[in-house]
């Protein structure tokens, strides 16, 4: 039988742990929820935009009574629990309702505080915790005018502001010198309420409220020093309590907050406790990302795994009114045995305050512009010594260093490591990959795969400059279901189909025929159309050299001193005495400056200067080499073991095997690079689970993977299917990559291609279609007919080509 | 002062490409674009230096080799948001189709 487990407080935390706790064993329990209020989960954050009447009711529901029924949760909605039986392990809700539980799991949140003044119980007096509030302040801004906030925090700012929305008058009262004392410094909070009140917000403050006034309903608010204002709302918003009252009355142990270890276990070892409600190490908490680590570690050690611990969390802070951009976080005022670096453009309305401590960032206040917020948090929590960088930390992370051109926003810049959602704990790293890989392209996609910006929403800007930067760009990005490039609205795809369906062969039909927006193209559309007419029309279609990228132009790849490299080709990494001699004395004639091995089994000759390279090349060629290729979107190489001719282990003769695959295929354009690989056990010695198209040799024949590659982003192969013999090998290995150069988009290497269409569809084509893979395989032949000439000897040859590689004039 | 020097002619330089003057002052890159104007720039790109004769030449811009910045072939300034400018140089075509360069006299 499934142990049970029971959860008190359908709210945030609770159910994030539930959700954890799925994603780890989620046939364990059998799991029943109370909830006080009438409505399954749903993000209390989201209120003050609801307020505000930015977002509905509907849109903050996080999981619908559908999520409850799909995972086999027994959801009551509007019970409170009233009574733990820790003795016989049940709870009793107050409508009779029980529950036994094995394990318990506290969730019950917080109260939010009521000040104790003379009519606080009036009508029209509310607090501001959960959607009964809202919709009590939405009903009396339909019929009154005057709202008073008690707070000038975080949450009573953000209901002045949506009560603002909604119509009303709307005066905050708050009892310390400036705004949000807690997580602003004095300027900090004064230009916050500058332009709060140019939005028309208004402020009693310093003031203390002595008394609630009328009679049944409220009328207005007396202060201290005698002032009275009128108010037909007043919101309290003076801070929260954690809720501990069940579990005070069940005899857990309970200070501030209902105390719990480090495996988040409260006195009582089979009740769990997480959020608001809880204390940990002395700290209670009342944002959402610390309650989400909870959540992690409470489920880790429901699950039975017990490795997790929950040791506290460092927190910042950031304002959800539209249009003014806040962050604070750590020590923000400073003091004794700090140091502050500040910025104030007050025209601009910017202000930024870094407190150091010792080298380090100990707390920050950004207003304005937090672009670099989430850096300076991650180098405060990494407690990273900043003294290297000091002269240029205020001007925010793009500014460090010479890491890369400046068309990269601020998105583009942050380290993978760096956390976006400070909410749910994400990093750019895991966003990025979460695009790549799954193929999203709108916010709501990262959303659900990622939960980054699915919170308290205030990162959704960096969620989608980071969606722009990974999708988009025009600088070597993968393309992906986006227009082309800014010339166009049609995607890689339609592009393809169309030269195809339309038998476009040229590029400026290809451009007219749809509607190019420039006379031109760009450097990100040219090549790539470029690439679409040689590889759909390979007899007909004429090669562009000036829409392609430099190396591919003068068949070597550019180094960062405008010097060249050079790489023959060496079959199989196979070569000889003599050949090596050649390049030997290739490397003395033209003074090489460096000559390395790759890793791609061959030989490196680098910086080599342009007007050499012809002479270069005809040397080479003389010897017998020819380009390697190691500057094209084309095949690479080509690495093999020693295989069954030497190895112990070897099982066929992965050598020739791979040598022979390189005669075949090498020359050909394709939509990226495309390396191959033949081991010749699978111990795999070379490398081929993590190939574009790999062989491992085995007793029976030869596995044949695809789809793998090493660089950014490892990714290890798909098998495709085994077959036995060597001609076989080389037909499935051609089909393959014309499959690829018929259907891949430009710049999309092998393996998010494959992730893209699916390994089945791949399969279906190359494996169970004998005809389809046939006729594959003849146009792939047909197509090296035209592309499997050595560029270096037609460069070399051709005098009005060799003449481009010199200067058109020396003046002296 | 002002000196011009021929330096080749027209077909000497790709349409859509660049070629290379050397001058004891460093390199010009003289560029032909898609509807046959002539710009001339020092072949340094402000960003490092990298080779703008060999960028990918559209309308009247250059891509640099090494990093991507796009370079207004009419004035040597970077498209923004990047930053920074090259020399640009006079340069006219006959109607014989001699290419001649204006070293001595800097336009920009
Ligand atoms: C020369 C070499 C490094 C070496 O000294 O060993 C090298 C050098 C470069 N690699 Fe590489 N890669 C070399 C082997 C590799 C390998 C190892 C391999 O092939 O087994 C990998 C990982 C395997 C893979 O590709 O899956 C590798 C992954 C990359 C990547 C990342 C690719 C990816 O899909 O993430 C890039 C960037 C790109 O292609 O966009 C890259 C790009 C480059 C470029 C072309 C960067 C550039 O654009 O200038 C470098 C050119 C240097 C030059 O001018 O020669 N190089 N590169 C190797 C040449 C092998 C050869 O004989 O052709
Ligand atoms: C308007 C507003 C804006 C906010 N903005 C932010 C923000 O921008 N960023 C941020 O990080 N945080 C923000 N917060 C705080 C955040 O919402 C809370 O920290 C979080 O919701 C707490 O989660 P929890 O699960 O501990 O408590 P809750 O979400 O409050 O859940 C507790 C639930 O338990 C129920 N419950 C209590 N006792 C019982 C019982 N005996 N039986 C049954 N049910 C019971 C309660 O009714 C409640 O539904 C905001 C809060 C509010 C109100
Ligand atoms: S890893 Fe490859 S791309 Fe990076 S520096 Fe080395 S050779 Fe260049
Ligand atoms: S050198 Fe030109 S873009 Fe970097």
């Amino acid at each position: 039988m499934k142990e049970k487990l029971v959860l008190i407080g359908n709210g945030m935390a609770g159910v994030r742990t539930l959700e954890e706790l799925l994603k780890l064993a989620p046939d364990l329990y059998d799991i029943t929820v109370f909830g006080s209020e009438p409505y399954p989960n749903y993000n209390r954050i989201l209120l003050s935009p609801v307020l505000a009447g930015e977002k509905t009711i509907d849109d903050i529901i996080l999981n619908d009574r559908a999520w409850y029924e799909e995972n086999g949760i027994t959801l009551h909605t509007g019970r409170t629990v009233v009574k733990i039986d820790r003795r016989n392990r049940k709870v009793i809700a107050d409508d009779g309702t029980e529950a036994e539980y094995d394990r318990l799991l506290l969730a019950t949140g917080s109260h939010p505080i009521v000040l104790p003044l003379p009519g606080n119980d009036l009508d029209g007096v509310v607090t501001f915790r959960d959607i009964h509030d809202v919709e009590r302040m939405i009903e009396a801004a339909r019929k009154y005018k005057r709202a008073v906030v008690i707070g000038g925090g975080l949450l009573g700012l953000e209901a002045a502001n949506g009560l603002m929305a909604q119509g009303m008058d709307v005066s905050v009262v708050h009892i310390a010198d400036w705004l949000m004392e807690r997580q602003l410094d004095p300027y900090a909070g004064e230009l916050l309420k500058r332009s709060l009140e140019e939005r028309g917000m208004k402020f009693i403050m310093p003031a203390v409220t002595e008394a609630i006034l009328g009679d049944k309903r409220v009328e207005g608010v007396r202060f201290k020093d005698g002032l009275e204002v009128p108010a037909d709302l007043v919101v309290m918003a003076v801070g929260i309590r954690p809720n501990v009252d069940l579990a005070k009355s069940a005899g857990l142990y309970c200070e501030r907050g209902v105390v719990v270890n480090d495996t988040l276990q409260t006195f009582d070892p089979r009740i769990y406790a997480v959020g608001e409600c809880v204390q940990h190490r002395g700290k209670t908490y009342g944002l959402v990302a610390p309650l989400f680590e909870m959540a992690k570690v409470a489920a880790n050690h429901l699950a039975h795994l017990g490795y997790a611990r929950y040791e506290g969390s460092v927190t910042s802070t950031k304002l959800k009114v539209t249009g003014i951009d806040l962050f604070s976080a750590g020590d923000f005022m400073g003091g004794e045995g700090t140091e502050e670096i500040v910025m104030k453009d007050a025209g601009h309305g910017v202000y930024k305050k870094l407190v150091l401590k010792d080298n380090r960032i100990v707390g920050t206040v950004l207003y304005g512009d937090t672009v670099d917020g989430a850096w300076y948090f991650q180098l405060m929590k990494d407690g990273t010594d900043v003294s290297e960088m000091r002269d240029t930390l205020m001007f925010g992370q793009h500014h460090l260093g010479d890491s890369g051109h400046g068309g990269e926003n601020a998105a583009a810049a942050m380290a993978d490591d760096m956390e976006v959602c400070g909410c749910n704990g994400v990093c750019k790293g895991e966003i990025v990959e979460a695009i790549t890989k799954k193929g999203l392209f709108t916010l709501d996609e990262v959303r659900a795969h990622t939960k980054a910006s699915a919170s308290c929403g205030s990162c959704t800007g960096l969620v989608e400059q980071i969606l722009a930067a990974t999708v988009g760009g025009d600088y070597d990005a993968s393309p992906k279901e986006k227009p082309l490039c800014p010339c166009t609205d049609f995607t890689h795809q339609q592009v393809r189909e169309a030269i195809r369906e339309r038998r476009l062969t040229r590029m400026n039909e290809v451009m007219r025929a749809l509607d190019w927006r420039t006379e031109d193209g760009c450097p990100t559309c040219r090549p790539a159309l470029n690439y679409y007419l040689i590889s759909t029309w390979p007899a007909e279609a004429q090669d562009d050299p000036a829409s392609r990228f430099i190396n591919e132009r003068v068949h070597a790849n550019i180094q960062k001193d405008g010097t060249y490299s050079v790489v023959p080709r060496i079959w199989g990494g196979v070569t000889t005495p003599a050949e090596l001699r050649a390049i030997a004395e290739v490397a003395e004639k033209y003074q090489v400056p460096t000559v390395k091995i790759t890793g791609g089994q061959r030989i490196d000759l680098l910086g080599v200067k342009k007007e050499d390279l012809p002479a270069m090349w005809a040397d080479l060629n003389a010897a017998g080499f020819v380009s390697g290729h190691a500057y094209g979107k084309a095949l690479r190489t080509v690495k093999t073991c020693v295989g069954s001719e030497w190895c112990r282990f070897g099982t066929q003769d992965s050598t020739a095997l791979g040598i022979q695959l390189e005669k075949v295929t090498w020359g050909s354009w394709m939509p990226h690079k495309f390396k191959m690989a033949v081991s010749g056990c699978p111990r795999n010695c070379a490398e081929a689970t993590i190939k574009d198209f790999g062989v491992v040799c085995v007793d029976s024949g030869y596995e044949l993977h695809i789809g793998g590659n090493g660089g950014v982003k490892v990714r290890a192969t798909d098998l495709l299917t085994k077959v036995a013999t060597p001609e076989e090998v080389i037909e499935y290995c051609c089909a393959f990559i014309q499959l690829y150069r018929e259907e891949g988009w430009y710049l999309e290497r092998t393996a998010p291609w494959v992730e893209r269409v699916g390994l089945n569809y791949v399969k279906q084509r190359i494996n169970e279609d004998d005809e389809g893979r046939r006729a594959l395989y003849q146009r792939f032949l047909e197509s090296q007919k035209y592309a499997q000439q050595d560029p270096w000897a037609q460069l070399a040859q051709e005098a009005s080509e060799k003449k481009k590689f010199i200067p058109l004039k020396q003046v002296v | 002062m002002s000196e011009w020097i021929e330096i080749g002619r027209l077909e000497d330089i790709p349409v859509r490409g660049a070629r290379v003057v050397r001058t004891p002052d460093g390199e010009v890159a003289v560029f032909r674009t898609g509807d046959d104007r002539l710009f001339a720039l020092d072949n340094r790109c402000p960003h490092k230096d990298g080779p703008l004769s060999e960028g990918i030449v559209f309308d009247h811009k250059v891509a640099c080799p090494l990093h991507n910045w796009k370079i207004e072939l009419e004035t040597g300034s970077a498209v923004a948001p990047d930053e920074g400018c090259v020399r640009t140089y006079p340069v006219e075509v006959s109607a014989e189709g001699v290419v001649r360069l204006c070293l001595a006299q800097a336009a920009a």
